[in-house]
């Protein structure tokens, strides 16, 4: 097994707010930051600086390569053997990692919503397909349509476009007056931000832009050939290649509650200095809410500079926070998810995709418990991280605890944690 | 930048840029499942980010995530329906 010295500061997760956090740790501490991917840069930063040049990006990859961090990549954390200590897996093969302060910065996960059909390959994550061709998926001449919710579908219908791809429908399900409300709002609290979204838009304009329309059925034999959208009263069917879905995003919550950290709607609860509930175990980024790069990287620095005691570089923060949050409160509401979407899957959908488990067979239950327990929804490698959400949000489930392994392990991992 | 590896895809040799995962490899060989469900049904890359473990498939005799493997200098991956 390999062991690692002790870190005085272990970040887990190296997108913005795990960057952030080691920069600003590494000034006084020995730290360490440990990601499930092959570099760093999070979902959002994928496949390094990006060459059209976004300069934030730039920034901090620059700025992270340089600091006195030690990187350890393609790495999981599997379980807390004692405190003080994290199990990792790479390769097949167990690490122990020890620290005395612990930033948490897993970031967040696509949020998937079933509908007829949305097993069939080819219809994947929005952030994921970007993600996909970010690492080599070739996307060019195919038929792409983006569905789903929030200004992510925008981004990823231009830098699908970018890469060959024909985009031919971006359905947005917020309704109009939602939509039109944020971009007055975007014009006040963020303008950049909104003039990136024209600048999108322009990139899209041979492309339309549904607002206040869904996908409600995909067809194809062992493929997706073509997609039904709904728009208010009136139903069509689209012919695609590929169909990438983006309905929001759900906080990665696994580490921080199995560790203990308190949990409230959704989200890590923190004090003003990033620390959870649990002492000396800090939560920054998505963690706490979603809020996007920007509010991760402040919250970030946050977290770095206090676990390393500088609470006055990390008060200096306080006020963009304040702004970073409260702009991604308006985010949350414009693109709230419609009712109409509860009833996308009919009986023979399957809601959890690992077990395939249909929600038919899930009707009868009062709680993710009980369906785990009758049917095994939620019980196969991913471990209920694709279906607990979906059936969160068909069923008002509410997913109840995170046992070890966080994830699939061999079993000569779990051998060492039970030796300790 | 552009340099290329030999990967084999259900025993079909292909060219990859060097950095590709395994779940590119697939949609380079037009394959679109990686796995087959419990009940039979094709399956493909669906979070492209290591969550949910539709893209898994064996690579060098080991079952992984396609989305989260970088390809390697003869790499053998092998989907499902071909193993």
């Amino acid at each position: 097994m390999t062991t690692y010295e002790q870190f005085q500061v272990l970040v887990v997760g190296s997108g913005p707010a795990g960057i952030a956090a080691a920069c600003a740790a590494s000034g006084a501490a020995s730290v360490g930051v440990v990601d499930d991917n092959s570099a760093a840069g999070g979902q959002i930063w994928r496949g390094g600086i990006p060459p059209d040049g976004d300069r934030l990006a730039a920034k901090w990859l620059k700025h992270f390569c340089q600091a006195k961090v030690v990187q350890i990549h393609g790495t999981q954390i599997v379980a807390q053997p004692e405190p003080g200590v994290l199990l990792a897996e790479r390769d097949g093969r167990p690490i122990k990692l020890r620290h005395e302060k612990l930033i948490l910065a897993t970031g967040a996960r696509e949020r998937f919503l079933p509908f007829p059909g949305w097993t069939l390959p080819n219809v994947v994550g929005a952030g994921g397909l970007q993600a996909l061709v970010k690492s080599g998926m070739p996307v060019g001449g195919k038929r792409v349509i983006v569905a789903g919710s929030g200004p992510l579908l925008l981004s990823v219908a231009a830098f699908m476009e970018q890469h060959g791809a024909v985009v031919r429908l971006v359905a947005e399900q917020a309704p109009w007056h939602r939509v039109a409300r944020f971009g007055m709002q975007l014009a006040r609290l963020s303008p950049g931000k909104l003039l990136q979204g024209i600048a999108y838009r322009w990139a899209l304009r041979g492309t339309r832009y549904a607002i206040g329309c869904w996908p409600t059925a995909v067809h194809g034999s062992a493929k997706v050939e073509a997609v039904t959208f709904r728009a208010g009263k009136r139903t069509w069917t689209e012919p695609c290649d590929i169909l990438a879905c983006g309905f929001g995003l759900i906080p990665n919550l696994e580490l921080p509650v199995l560790l203990g950290c308190e949990v409230c709607n959704g989200g890590a609860i923190v004090d003003s200095w990033q620390e959870s509930s649990v002492p000396g175990v800090y939560c920054a980024g998505e963690l706490t809410g979603i809020g996007g790069a920007e509010l991760a990287l402040i919250e970030g620095e946050i977290a770095g500079f206090s676990a390393i005691g500088r609470k006055d570089a990390a008060a200096c923060c306080f006020a963009s926070r304040t702004r970073g949050i409260r702009f991604a409160k308006s985010l949350d509401h414009a693109f709230m998810l419609r009712d109409e979407l509860r009833n996308l899957p009919d009986d023979d959908t399957l809601i959890c995709r690992c077990e395939d488990v249909a929600r038919k067979r899930l009707a009868g239950f009062t709680s993710w418990r009980a369906a785990k327990l009758h049917t095994r929804c939620g019980m196969g490698l991913c471990q209920g991280r694709v279906c607990g959400p979906a059936a969160e949000f068909v069923f008002g489930w509410k997913h109840e605890s995170v046992r070890p392994p966080v994830f699939p392990v061999s079993v000569n991992t779990l051998a060492q944690r039970m030796e300790k | 930048m552009h340099e290329a590896i030999m990967v084999y895809v259900n025993s079909r040799a292909i060219e990859v840029p060097v950095g590709s995962t395994a779940a590119a490899a697939l949609a380079m060989a037009s394959v679109d499942a990686a796995r087959q469900s419990v009940t039979g049904t094709p399956r493909g890359p669906l979070c492209g980010m290591g969550i949910c473990f539709e893209c898994c498939a064996m690579i060098n005799g080991r079952r992984q995530r396609t989305c989260q493997t970088i390809c390697q200098p003869s790499m053998e991956i092998h989907t499902d329906d071909d193993v």
